[in-house]
């Protein structure tokens, strides 16, 4: 599947376009299909997000996976610091990025 | 320290002003991303992996209580309670957002700090050796020299867009401590033979995809001509540089295609014109600077002594301070490198405590070194018991200075939109690995820089065992590489082989150590057994 990522503007948090706006949770991120750069122009032109950007990903059961380590990292945050990462409470979660 | 005058401030706070205004029209719709980001980029502001990243120049790496204590209230008012000081001195914030931005940036001005040129195509915050105005063997504090340099660059229309960024050490003694032959231009403050001060010259140096180590270009120039001496080398570069390709628009690019010593031939004419406009510097300018600088009140007759019978104490004074020049007094090395740690991150608890300490027993003065530790460099003997009980309650009193746990690692894909693989859990795991102390000890001086990608902020070409990370078809993989130095004995680093796995390269520096156990002799360090062996011995046991 193809997912559309980015930066918010204001706040600089990792967001994954959702459909109908953007959230900080890639389980969130849609199948963009062959529209995200369109949906990207859009969004970069109306000031919401920062250097968006399309990706391969793959659904593992409930989650989405994004296909490249760095986008796992940015997805869930410093490896090396899982405590300020998406699931603080997972000790596990780590597993999933590598 | 220096203390902002009037027009500081003013420049200051002008500036974030400036900023608060160009951040509003971003968040307005005014401004493109495109637009903005080179004027982000002018003030520290990045933007990486999670979050934008603030970048906090700390000149020199000179800073005070008050400086320290105002980046602590940062760490926990507007980012995630920490900060992570780097390879040049500065410190960095990892989660910051833009909008909260201009507010950092005044609250920096009111402790007489900012981020101005901390990124950028731009001269760079000029580093120096950490133990400046306190080390036994300076010939004289350097730091004036680089404030005076710092301020006459900054904002100079001239250096206001170079081709790409310009980094610039300086140093006062022959043992180097700033990686200054890694820099674009590398000041060291020497006698000549008639025993008058100036600058031996070198340039050219540099990390990144293509490492080189500064040539020596000039053996002697005068404190009153050095200005002009640095203009002249970034007038050259200014007028050759390869603006059309990102990987040629160093100055060491420049140096290299030309030839040090055509390079050289162009800054000397340069230099013969430019001393005619007389642009250097007043000596007023110099002695009003250097007034800042002025040594502490050093007291006199302090017992030397140290009571050693606490052999936890006895082994951190021993490998974490070093000779002061003023009798009674020491130098301490505060390791930001705990087993398992993050080098190079603070709590703002912990920048609070260094505040503490260093008011109550340093003068009120906070260094921090290329190798992303901290210093107290003025601290009586007879208080370094209660300063390591201070540092002890802070979880500052690792010992490990120079040591194989002592890492530089850049913060790496953990962090970073530039890498390409993450340093931090490597370094930790080598750390965890050569955990036990008497192993430590046993290896001695042994440097381990790693970097997450090919830019090099983990300085691994001057390790004396690098690690780079790369992307090897979107798995991290690592290369090892051997007999690197950043010491005044510089060095490249010279690649082993075929890269490993997050395990095998831990495994391979451990294979590597055991060469150097095995091969030593008497009082060699890791890399002066490299130097003499050779690298096959290394490869034979680590691919054999």
């Amino acid at each position: 599947m193809k997912i559309l990522t980015g930066n918010d503007l204001a706040t600089g948090d990792v967001v994954w376009w959702t459909g109908e706006g953007w959230s900080v949770h890639v389980n969130d991120a849609i199948d963009v299909g062959d529209k995200g750069q369109e949906i990207a122009d859009a969004e970069n032109a109306a000031r919401r997000v920062n250097i968006p950007y399309v990706i391969d990903a793959a659904r593992e059961g409930d989650d989405i996976r994004p296909a490249h380590i760095k986008d796992r990292i940015r997805a869930l945050g410093p490896t090396v610091r899982l405590d300020l990462s998406r699931k603080p409470a997972d000790p596990s979660v780590g597993n999933w990025v590598i | 320290m220096y203390r902002y005058d009037q027009y500081d401030q003013a420049i200051v706070d002008a500036r974030v002003d400036e900023f608060r205004d160009q951040t509003r029209r971003r968040l307005a719709g005014a401004m493109t991303e495109d637009q903005f980001k080179p004027l982000r980029l002018k003030n520290g502001l990045y933007l990486q992996l999670h979050a934008y990243m603030l970048r906090v120049a700390i000149p020199y790496g000179t800073l005070n209580g008050r400086q320290m204590r105002k980046l602590a209230h940062i760490a926990r008012t507007y980012d995630r309670g920490y900060g992570h000081f780097t390879t040049r001195q500065n410190l960095q914030y990892h989660w910051i957002k833009l909008e909260q931005a201009p507010d950092i940036l005044a609250e920096l001005a009111t402790v007489e700090m900012h981020a101005i040129q901390t990124s950028g195509e731009s001269i760079r915050n000029i580093s120096a050796d950490q133990y400046a105005g306190a080390a036994a063997d300076e010939i004289m504090d350097p730091r004036p020299w680089a404030e005076l340099i710092r301020q006459a660059t900054t904002f100079h229309p001239e250096f206001s867009y170079l081709p790409r960024k310009f980094k610039i050490a300086l140093i006062a003694s022959a043992e180097d401590r700033a990686a200054l032959r890694w820099h674009d231009l590398a000041l060291r403050i020497v006698r000549n033979e008639a025993g008058e001060q100036g600058f031996e010259v070198f340039a050219g140096g540099g990390m990144g995809r293509t490492p080189f180590i500064a040539y020596p270009i000039r053996a002697f120039c005068p404190g009153e001509e050095i200005f002009s001496y640095i203009q002249a080398v970034l007038r050259v570069w200014n007028s050759h540089a390869r603006r059309d390709n990102i990987h040629k628009q160093r100055m060491k690019i420049l140096v290299h295609d030309l030839g040090h010593e055509e390079f050289t031939r162009q800054v000397e004419e340069a230099f013969a014109h430019i001393l005619t406009l007389g642009t250097d510097f007043p000596h007023a300018e110099y002695e009003r600077i250097a007034a800042y600088f002025a040594p502490p009140p050093f007291e006199t007759g302090l017992p030397e002594a140290i009571d050693r019978s606490d052999p936890d104490f006895a082994l951190w004074v021993d490998r974490q301070t070093i000779a002061h020049k003023a009798p009674g007094y020491a130098i301490v090395n505060v390791s930001l490198k705990p087993i398992a740690g993050i080098g190079g991150d603070v709590t703002a608890e912990q920048m609070e405590a260094v505040a503490d300490i260093a008011e109550r027993y340093s003068f009120d003065d906070i260094r921090v070194s290329h190798a992303q530790n901290l210093v107290l460099p003025h601290v009586r003997k007879q208080d370094l018991h209660a300063v390591w009980q201070a540092l002890d309650a802070a979880g500052l009193a690792d010992v490990n200075l120079d040591l194989v746990t002592d890492i530089i690692a850049c913060p790496g894909l953990d962090y970073c939109s530039l890498a390409n693989a993450r340093s931090i859990p490597i370094a930790q795991k080598i750390a965890e690995r050569f955990a036990d102390m008497d192993r430590q000890l046993e290896l001695g001086e042994l440097k381990i820089k790693i970097s997450g990608c090919i830019n090099a902020c983990g300085h691994h070409h001057a390790g004396h065992i690098g690690i780079l990370g790369v992307d090897r078809k979107g798995t991290e993989n690592y290369q090892l590489l051997l007999g690197g130095s950043g010491a005044e004995d510089t060095s490249l680093a010279r690649i082993t082989g075929p890269g490993f796995d997050e395990k095998g390269i831990v495994d391979a520096v451990e294979k590597a150590t055991d060469v150097y156990l095995r091969e030593r002799a008497q009082g060699e360090r890791f890399l002066d057994t490299y130097r003499r062996i050779g690298m096959d011995p290394f490869k034979e046991a680590i691919y054999g």
